[in-house]
């Protein structure tokens, strides 16, 4: 094997991995703020997915142009959720909690499934497509952009948790929510922008994976049990250990694939965090 | 009286004693449930089990088993409309085009006419036997045909061959169903195993035809049984025929990326792949070929989510040159005459185009009938020894066969496969060379090279 191909798996599962990090960012915010496992949320990645596919089927807006409205409409999507399902759950045991989300991400995929058809959609022709060359590496652009969509949002996320009040009243509710009260921050409205952020999260993973990855009803499936391993390696609840470990299980999947065999990718990830259960349960950046 | 006949029918023939071995109590009570469903079905359309019907000496009943309802009912009803084109030209309704095989209509059989009674076996096993059952006992056929699905082809052929009756089937592609020494069981359509190995032989002629070596191949399956079945008759043929293995790679369906996949095909260079995908995974496959800028020589899909009608549509361009099997392909017509005046017939009659599975149903009956003909007789036995004797020449065929001709087991040993390759947005026959419409374009060109 030469360094050439080294590198080339390397650049390959960072780039993966990134996805995998804005994808589980909005997962553990939503964990964080308020100890709900969002089930639902490889569906929100797919109705992101979708609603890049139809602005560009209808309105031939390309998905990256159309970034800023899908972020907008799963932000919607996020509170109106929180609204009508959540709220009427806070206080019900763990075991129903999980139901409901378990059961919004069934009738979010069958309505997809009755009203778009369970075909199989791609994004014919995006502003960015083709590939990029360094020296023997290459890399698609439209992976790239994918990618580096990711560190300006995960990034974007974390500016506004640690330097704007909102963001901060947010951080303090995930750390107190009595306290927070105490000091005169509305838990509800907090917890209604935890759903917003964290849906329009994976919405932006779900838009920006649209110009290279299939559109289809189940396509939430294929993400969500990664963002999982994603969310435990990084310690529930925290933002920077969600991006850190996205990188991380990016890099292994792809890499345990390549050296050890893609049939086994699967298991690699898995035993990951199989492993960080058994020696780090609160994974690498979690609250202690 | 019925319930009887059907609970110990299984006794009588040999091929239903080692049924016998096995716990015989769910098996009684499935027969009885069998027997039961019969009952209604054949309450159902209305006719008495006593008393069935008297037929006119020149008409000559044969039972067709489709999906005619539930999942794949929308198959069912183009096989059915192509089976009842072909009974069309045997009874001389409509003038057929010279050459075609069933054409000639019954002469030995004084001119009498086929009538085809329709079963619908809704996808089930079970169902499929049902009615193969009725259709032999108070139909009173004297063949059938069908069943589309295999496993249905399966158990519908089981009752044929108690019975002893002659089951044709003309588009089941399952390689076990010829496997089963059954006496009375025929099969025109290749099977699974047949079409995996045309890839081998055409890449035999590939290297001919070019001068390059062709041998060191990637393969490159998704990981469930399909998958695992492939890649276990792939690795035969390679160590039979010396070509060389480069990679192997069973891969699950169900993934968000394939970068170690293609990334370890990429590094083993293997000059032609063979892949069998879903369309999911064929579409993210192809998006990561482009990505690492990777192509073989020829990318070789086995059918399936490269030949979906979703995967040109969504994959454009970037579709183009990857070569797939079939079993037959319109432009066929532009070779074989017979294929577009029947076509033309088709479309008059039922609005839409022969596909693979049309195509092969209405070959069916028009190899039955031509077996009848020859039979000169409606016994079971006249048909049998006819079909053992069928030897139709490609000329009389609406397919890209060399013909029509069976072997011991019943499979006919003259039916082949078609390659096609993405040319232009359209499935196009590149092989066999005597068939193809259009030459190979090989190799695959790169992708900065379009």
């Amino acid at each position: 094997m030469t360094a050439d191909i080294l590198i080339q798996v390397l650049v390959s599962g960072l780039l993966i991995g990134l996805i995998y990090a804005l994808v589980a960012v909005g997962l553990t915010l939503i964990f964080g703020v308020m100890d709900i496992v969002n089930f639902a949320h490889g569906e929100f990645l797919m109705l992101g997915m979708y609603a890049s596919f139809w602005a560009f089927a209808i309105f031939a807006i390309d998905p990256i142009v159309a970034l800023p409205l899908t972020a907008l409409l799963l932000f919607a999507v996020g509170v109106i959720v929180y609204q009508t399902v959540i709220r009427r759950i806070l206080k019900a045991p763990m075991l129903s909690q999980i139901f409901a989300t378990f059961g919004l991400m069934i009738l979010l995929r069958g309505l997809a499934q009755f009203f778009w058809k369970p075909d199989h959609r791609l994004i014919p022709h995006s502003l960015v497509s083709g590939n990029i060359a360094l020296g023997s590496v290459q890399f698609g652009l439209p992976q790239f952009v994918a990618a580096l969509g990711a560190v300006g949002v995960t990034g974007a996320l974390w500016m506004f948790l640690h330097r704007t009040r909102l963001g901060t009243a947010l951080e303090a509710t995930a750390i107190d929510r009595e306290a927070a009260t105490l000091m005169g921050i509305d838990g509800q409205k907090m917890f209604a922008l935890a759903w917003g952020i964290g849906a329009a999260c994976a919405g932006l993973a779900g838009g920006l994976i649209a110009t290279f990855f299939p559109i289809f009803p189940e396509v939430g499936s294929n993400f969500i049990l990664i963002a999982f391993v994603v969310v435990v390696l990084g310690g529930f609840g925290s933002v920077t250990g969600a991006f850190l470990a996205g990188i991380i299980v990016g890099l292994i999947e792809v890499l345990g694939g390549f050296l050890i065999g893609p049939e086994y990718k699967t298991a690699i990830v898995l035993s990951l965090l199989l492993i960080v259960l058994l020696v780090r349960p609160r994974g690498l950046l979690g609250k202690a | 009286m019925r319930f009887a006949a059907a609970i110990t029918e299984p006794t009588r023939t040999p091929d239903a004693r080692a049924e016998i071995k096995s716990p015989t109590r769910r098996r009684t009570l499935k027969h009885m449930l069998a027997a039961a469903a019969l009952l209604t079905t054949t309450a159902l359309t209305g006719i008495g089990f006593g008393a069935a019907p008297a037929h006119a000496e020149d008409e000559i009943r044969i039972g067709v088993i489709y999906p005619l309802t539930g999942a794949a009912a929308s198959t069912g009803v183009e096989l059915k409309a192509a089976a009842e084109l072909a009974a069309a030209i045997v009874n001389k309704e409509i003038p057929a085009p010279p050459g075609l095989v069933a054409g000639i209509g019954l002469p030995n059989l004084k001119g009498a006419k086929i009538k085809l009674i329709f079963g619908d076996h809704q996808g089930n096993p079970q169902v499929g036997a049902t009615e193969a059952e009725r259709l032999i006992t108070s139909e009173k056929v004297v063949a059938l045909t069908g069943a589309y699905f295999s496993n249905v082809t399966a158990t519908a052929s089981q009752v044929a061959e108690r019975y002893g009756v002659p089951f044709l089937n003309g588009e089941s592609s399952s390689a076990s169903l010829t496997q089963r020494k059954f006496k009375w069981f025929f099969r025109t359509t290749p099977h699974d195993d047949l079409f995996v190995g045309n890839f081998f032989t055409f890449l035999g002629d590939m290297e001919k035809k070019t001068g390059d070596k062709l041998r060191n191949i990637a393969l490159f399956n998704e990981n469930t049984l399909w998958g695992n079945e492939t890649t276990k008759l792939q690795v035969k043929l390679s160590e039979e025929q010396k070509f060389t293995i480069a990679e192997k790679i069973l891969y699950p369906a169900k993934t968000t990326q394939m970068t170690s996949e293609v990334q370890r095909i990429k590094a083993s260079a293997p000059a032609v792949i063979m892949q069998s995908s879903y369309l999911g995974d064929a579409i993210l496959s192809m998006k990561t070929y482009k990505e690492l800028g990777f192509l073989p020589k020829m990318l070789l899909a086995n059918d399936a989510g490269f030949n979906d009608s979703e995967f040109l549509k969504t994959m454009g361009k970037d579709g183009e040159f990857v070569i797939s099997r079939e079993v037959w392909a319109l432009d066929q017509a532009e070779r074989n005459p017979l294929i577009k005046q029947v076509n033309d017939l088709m479309q008059k009659r039922s609005g839409v185009n022969f596909n693979g599975n049309s195509a092969r149903a209405f070959t069916g009956i028009a190899v039955l009938a031509d077996a009848l003909d020859r039979a000169g007789s409606t016994k079971p036995d006249a048909i049998r020894e006819a079909l053992q004797k069928t030897d139709i020449p490609a000329s009389g065929l609406i397919m890209p066969w060399k013909g029509v001709k069976f072997d011991a087991s019943g499979q006919n040993e003259l039916g082949t496969g078609i390659i096609v390759q993405v040319q232009g947005g359209q499935y196009v026959t590149v092989w066999p060379f005597d068939v193809a419409t259009k030459p190979v374009v090989y190799p695959m060109p790169a992708w900065d090279g379009r």
